[in-house]
């Protein structure tokens, strides 16, 4: 689905990505770990292009991306970002907030977008902070609306970035659960993560980055279980 | 004859006149003698015109290069575009220029070089002052664009939507809100500058007082007159600019 060729990005003199090649499967679930730092962050926003790859090639669904003559907007409404900070519109209600790209892109009518940003509300369980502003919200609400911001663009991949990272410990939870909900219908996604028991849980597939390199990956229990290089191992020592 | 002409007249009977009466009688031909009250408010209509075309003139200017200034500073790294490169550069020399002379020097040089067989003092006045205002506004406009959490595009461009879009939808309503204090502030400069046209014969309300002033001999009142419309004027703005900020604020209650 997403196939990426000898990536590599640079700020200024710093090498952030160095020379990386992966491919991501229809229906996996890819955990990123890695020390701070690391590139992981980098490498997830060049898969949608917020980052632009000082070289190589990203491929999405046969579309090359990388390709100056490619219309990126298009490419992104198949893909969902969900961020570290949430995002969401501040200037506009949770309503308005889910229902502006699916309706400014033509995917749907207004009320058909209404009508989808009501189901979509409700599998949240926050079908009643649609006329609210994403100020009045607290944090795990604010990221669950920020997951189903991007559902409602009926995405083909999922790409999440420190969804948790910002949030309270007790918020943590929610929007797990939401995750792994959608994980469980099949969703393609890409996470980067902080949270272990997650990438365990859900992943099919961790990948550890360490200075702009995949040093190892391996399915979950494997990869917790028995750690191959050193590096992995005693970061694992570290945050287990 | 009305109650202010016979209070008026009768000041001549009064043979130890005090401070009162006084004055009275220099407020007097300040403002009702020979109905002069009517040239002040048509030096203010002059202001307001002169005000609303320099508005016009500074908004459009100030977006124009603020976009320009915006797009060629957040342009990808890497990708150089050597049109935006040369407007952007004209944009910062005219920024320069404009803030580093004084404005009264711009008005003559509009009114006395440029355009020195106009006789429409009014209009050149009022490009010379929108001109300016231009680049104060860009920078104003400049600093909100730059002011909000780039994620906000962010999430914006990840969600499909369109650059245009991204500016018009989330990044430009949030700035407005940001800058609109500071835009006020800009708009009151420019609402009492417009009395620095007199300078080029611009007929506007300090203009009609210095001609009352020839007349009379009596500075006092023409000034404070004039001191008095300019700041009922500020204060009915700085009223109406509260109420707007009072309605944009509605998305901040908790």
């Amino acid at each position: 689905m997403i196939d990426v060729e000898n990536l590599t990005k640079s700020f200024g003199d710093h090498l952030v990505l160095d020379n990386i090649t992966e491919h991501i499967n229809p229906g996996e679930k890819v955990v990123v770990i890695g020390p701070s730092g690391s590139g992981k962050s980098t490498f997830l926003r060049c898969l949608n292009l917020l980052e632009t790859p000082t070289s190589g090639k990203i491929t999405f669904e046969g579309v090359e991306i990388t390709d100056p003559k490619v219309k990126i907007d298009a490419v992104r409404q198949k893909m969902g970002m969900v961020f570290q900070h949430f995002n969401l519109f501040p200037n506009m209600t949770i309503q308005k907030n889910i229902t502006l790209a699916p309706v400014r892109t033509g995917l749907m009518s207004q009320s058909k977008a209404d009508a989808a940003a009501t189901a979509l509300l409700h599998r949240v369980g926050l079908e009643d902070k649609a006329g609210a502003y994403p100020n009045q919200l607290s944090g795990g609400q604010k990221q669950r609306i920020a997951i189903v911001r991007a559902l409602a663009m009926k995405p083909k991949v999922m790409l999440f970035d420190e969804p948790t990272s910002a949030l309270d410990p007790e918020m943590v939870g929610e929007v797990l659960d939401v995750m792994k909900e959608l994980a469980h219908e099949g969703m393609t996604m890409v996470v980067v993560t902080h949270e272990m028991g997650f990438a365990r849980e859900v992943g099919s597939r961790v990948l550890f980055m360490d200075g702009g390199h995949i040093l190892e990956q391996n399915e979950p229990t494997e990869f917790f279980g028995n750690p191959r290089s050193d590096r992995l191992k005693s970061f694992l020592e570290k945050v287990l | 004859m009305d109650f202010w002409t016979r209070l008026y007249e009768s000041l001549p009977e009064i043979a130890a006149r005090n401070v009162w009466q006084d004055a009275y009688g220099k407020f007097y031909q300040a403002w009702f003698q020979d109905g002069r009250w009517l040239t002040y408010f048509q030096g203010l209509i002059t202001t307001l015109q002169v005000t609303v075309i320099a508005l016009c003139i500074g908004v459009v200017l100030g977006v124009l290069v603020a976009v320009i200034r915006t797009a060629h500073d957040q342009r990808r790294p890497g990708t150089w575009n050597p049109v935006l490169t040369v407007v952007d550069f004209v944009c910062k020399i005219y920024v320069t220029i404009i803030r580093g002379t004084p404005m009264m020097v711009q008005l003559m040089i509009m009114g006395f070089v440029v355009f020195k067989s106009s006789r429409n003092f009014t209009m050149v006045g009022a490009l010379a002052l929108g001109i300016n205002s231009g680049a104060y506004v860009s920078e104003i406009i400049r600093g909100g664009l730059m002011s909000l959490d780039p994620g906000q595009s962010e999430a914006g461009r990840s969600l499909g939507l369109t650059y245009f879009d991204t500016m018009r939808f989330i990044v430009i309503p949030q700035a407005f809100k940001a800058i609109l204090p500071a835009l006020g502030n800009e708009f009151i400069v420019l609402l009492k500058d417009t009395s620095l046209i007199s300078v080029i014969a611009g007929k506007e309300i300090v203009y009609f007082a210095r001609a009352i002033i020839t007349r009379t001999y009596e500075p006092m009142f023409p000034y404070l007159i004039t001191a008095a419309m300019y700041l009922i004027m500020v204060l009915a703005f700085s009223w109406l600019q509260g109420k707007l900020e009072r309605r944009l604020r509605e998305s901040d209650r908790r």
